[in-house]
């Protein structure tokens, strides 16, 4: 088992992008977010070895993968919050809509409002539910007044389905919501901004099967007004929510298609193995 | 002494046979004894030792007591009906005479008949100490190497005795602290026997003079302590000033933007500034920075006192930034590392993220910083006794000359003293509001502390 699994990734490695590149070829329509051969260190370990993979708009993209396989990684490439990590070097081409991320003349801090994250754990700041979510469009200011911010901060909460159990208690602190409403909030306050896309590193880890229900469907509401990067642990979410899925292996893209193909028919071994539960 | 080395000697002695003894019923099959060979040994070891060492320091205390009781019973009459102080220092010739030492007073045949009395009944004391001890430490031995058996809880009695052993070492400390806040509390109460206690608390008046003798010219003092607290807010409050922002802004540039091997260095730097001796702080101040304020304040047309508050309080202040950027520090990389993720994720940028997320969620660990290091600055002492001037004025300028309470209690006790003056027990009260003050902060330092562990467990 460990020998097979070994003797594949030799046999991927000697040219990974190739079946990348024939998933991406589809009908002609500009990605959102486009990334060639993005390579990543973390001081002297590399962690992707040149990913080649096209977000469309208005869609789900899951990023699945065996944990250490660098789809987290990547993630946090999309939105440049890699930069805080000490020692991380990147090469390659990171694009949204046409314009490289990594350029000298983009601010990260308008790159991060325009490519929002949703993370593992719920992390609600310790603050009430208002300024949960009010805390992005002050900081960008985008709202004149208090009427357009308890505005923002009600779509806001509406968008993320939470509006209804909060309504009467937006001043309560938000660490006190259980870890579903939590997670809600967080995706609240990330789409607070009106961002284009919004990336989700394991949204529902941490949360029980009802809660995760709820964020699923939220997911695939959201995907109407934004684009959406999920990585997830969880074939069957990937598989519930997702329009395209992206398998990674050992810090390379190994197949990307239509979620239905991938799971039905995938083109490499390796994922098929992964997806029916020989590896992971 | 020697007789403890005796025992010491005795008790390693009875490790080396408890362990023997039992390796030999074990019969080389350890496993088969309930404690491993080292527990008999060492309850071999405190059988032999506990005992006599408890015998020893009782008979240190209560001997003497009998001693000086039979006597007093063998002076001659007019000596037994001495007052105290007197009756003491004729024993202290008893005792010199016993050993044969001159003694400082008239020796009367009465007296150098005492004298050999006691003397007799010291050896006669010591000969059955030792010989009691020995049995005992003997005993110890016989009764362990006896009782040692493969069923014998060796582990659970010596596990039992290291537990009143650590017991003792906590006690004592929570004692002395219980020593020392009665001692002051009492000695403070005689004071308000001749002091009024809200003329202490409420007078603005300080001048601790009391005359010697009735025809003398002087006040019959007065102690209100008003200018002296005053004295000590403002020098704290100036060291605060210069702590706090220091301190608080160190610590955030240390936390959030330093580099891992710029912290690693500039970390360990900063705390060195807690270990510098107060009295070198106390000379700098008084010799460089006082002076450079006075001549700096002349040149702008300013009237500075050589011994300001100024200089005293920013010295003290310079010296406990470490308190309050070590503390803060470790408030602020508490704050978890998800908090500081979702504010950059928001595109929020690295001062937003510190000023609105991670301050606000490190406030209570930052004030415990602030309190313990204001409480250090009311008790400090050495800085402000060499910085600060004596007079009492009861002002808030911080460029003239105040004086702290602690620098108060330095100048009633120094030097030669008589301990029952409204004077010298004045020191006492002092002492006691401090200690109070003090207190007060860090209880509620403890509290705020607390409330912060429960946010991030």
């Amino acid at each position: 088992m460990q020998g097979e699994t070994a003797l594949n990734a030799t046999a991927l490695a000697l040219d990974p992008p190739q079946a990348a590149r024939a998933a991406e070829a589809g009908p002609k329509t500009a990605p959102k977010m486009a990334t060639r051969g993005v390579k990543l260190w973390y001081g002297a370990k590399q962690a992707l070895f040149g990913i080649d993979l096209d977000i469309k708009a208005n869609e789900a993209t899951a990023l699945i993968g065996p944990s250490g396989c660098g789809k987290s990684t990547y993630l946090r490439c999309l939105n440049r919050m890699n930069d805080v990590i000490e020692g991380c070097r990147i090469e390659g081409e990171i694009t949204l809509d046409g314009e490289d991320v990594y350029d000298r003349r983009i601010d990260v801090v308008q790159l991060r409002a325009r490519v929002g994250m949703v993370f593992q754990k719920p992390n609600p700041f310790p603050k009430s539910i208002y300024d949960n979510v009010a805390y992005g469009p002050r900081i960008h200011g985008l709202a004149r007044g208090k009427a357009e911010m308890d505005e923002i901060v009600e779509q806001s909460l509406k968008g993320a389905g939470l509006w209804k159990e909060v309504a009467d208690r937006l001043h309560a602190p938000g660490t006190g919501l259980s870890g579903g409403q939590q997670q809600r909030l967080c995706i609240a306050r990330a789409i607070a901004v009106s961002p284009e896309v919004i990336l989700m590193d394991e949204p529902c880890s941490a949360l029980d099967p009802i809660a995760t229900a709820h964020v699923e469907e939220l997911i695939d509401e959201l995907r109407h007004d934004f684009t959406i990067v999920i990585v997830t642990h969880n074939m069957q979410q990937a598989a519930r929510v997702s329009q395209r899925t992206a398998f990674f292996h050992l810090g390379k893209l190994i197949e990307v298609g239509e979620t239905d193909q991938v799971f039905t028919n995938p083109r490499e071994r390796m994922t098929q193995e992964y997806i029916t539960g020989r590896f992971g | 002494m020697s007789l403890v080395l005796i025992v010491l000697v005795l008790a390693g002695i009875a490790y080396y046979l408890g362990h023997r003894r039992s390796l030999r019923i074990a019969g080389g099959r350890i496993a088969d004894l309930h404690s491993l060979p080292g527990h008999y040994a060492w309850y071999a070891a405190l059988l032999a030792a506990g005992p006599a060492l408890a015998l020893i320091v009782l008979w240190s205390i209560v001997s003497p007591l009998v001693l000086r009781w039979a006597t007093i019973g063998r002076l001659p009459a007019d000596a037994q009906a001495l007052s105290g102080p007197r009756l003491d220092f004729l024993m202290q010739d008893v005792a010199r005479i016993a050993q044969g030492l001159p003694a400082r007073g008239d020796v009367t045949p009465g007296l150098a008949q005492a004298g050999a009395f006691y003397g007799s009944l010291g050896t006669a004391s010591t000969l059955l100490l030792w010989l009691l001890v020995l049995v005992l430490a003997v005993g110890g031995i016989y009764l362990a190497l006896r009782w040692i058996a493969p069923d014998l809880r060796a582990r659970n009695h010596v596990e039992r005795v290291v537990r009143y052993l650590l017991l003792a070492a906590a006690v004592i400390s929570i004692l002395t602290t219980a020593g020392i806040v009665f001692s002051v509390l009492f000695e403070s109460l005689r004071f308000f026997n001749r002091v009024p206690v809200t003329d202490f608390l409420f007078g603005l008046h300080w001048s601790p003079q009391t005359a010697l003798r009735a025809d003398q010219v002087g006040s019959s003092g007065s102690f209100g302590a008003i200018p002296l607290f005053v004295g000590t807010l403002l020098i704290s409050t100036i060291a605060m000033l210069v702590a706090g922002p220091i301190g608080l802004l160190s610590a955030m540039y240390l936390a959030e933007y330093a580099s891992p091997g710029f912290r690693n260095v500039a970390k360990p730097l900063m705390e060195i500034l807690a270990g510098i001796p107060t009295v070198v702080y106390g000379f700098f101040a008084a010799l460089t920075v006082a002076p450079f304020l006075r001549d700096a304040g002349q040149a702008i047309g300013l009237d500075v006192a050589s011994e300001s508050a100024l200089a005293a309080g920013g010295v003290m202040g310079i010296m406990i930034i470490p308190f309050v950027s070590s503390l803060s520090d470790d408030a602020l990389t508490a704050v978890p590392a998800a908090m500081r993720d979702a504010s950059l994720g928001l595109g929020a940028t690295r001062a937003e993220t510190i000023r609105q997320v991670i301050v606000p969620a490190a406030l209570p660990g930052i004030i415990a910083g602030f309190l313990l290091a204001v409480s250090r600055a009311i008790g400090e002492t050495m800085i402000v006794v060499m910085a600060a001037g004596l007079t009492a004025n009861l002002t808030v300028n911080p460029l003239a000359a105040v004086t702290t309470v602690t620098v108060q209690i330095v100048t009633l006790l120094v030097g030669d003293q008589e301990f029952d003056s409204a004077k010298t027990l004045a020191a006492f009260a002092l002492g006691l509001m401090l200690f109070v003050t003090t207190l007060i902060l860090n209880v509620v330092a403890l509290y705020v502390m607390r409330k912060y562990r429960e946010k991030y467990d």
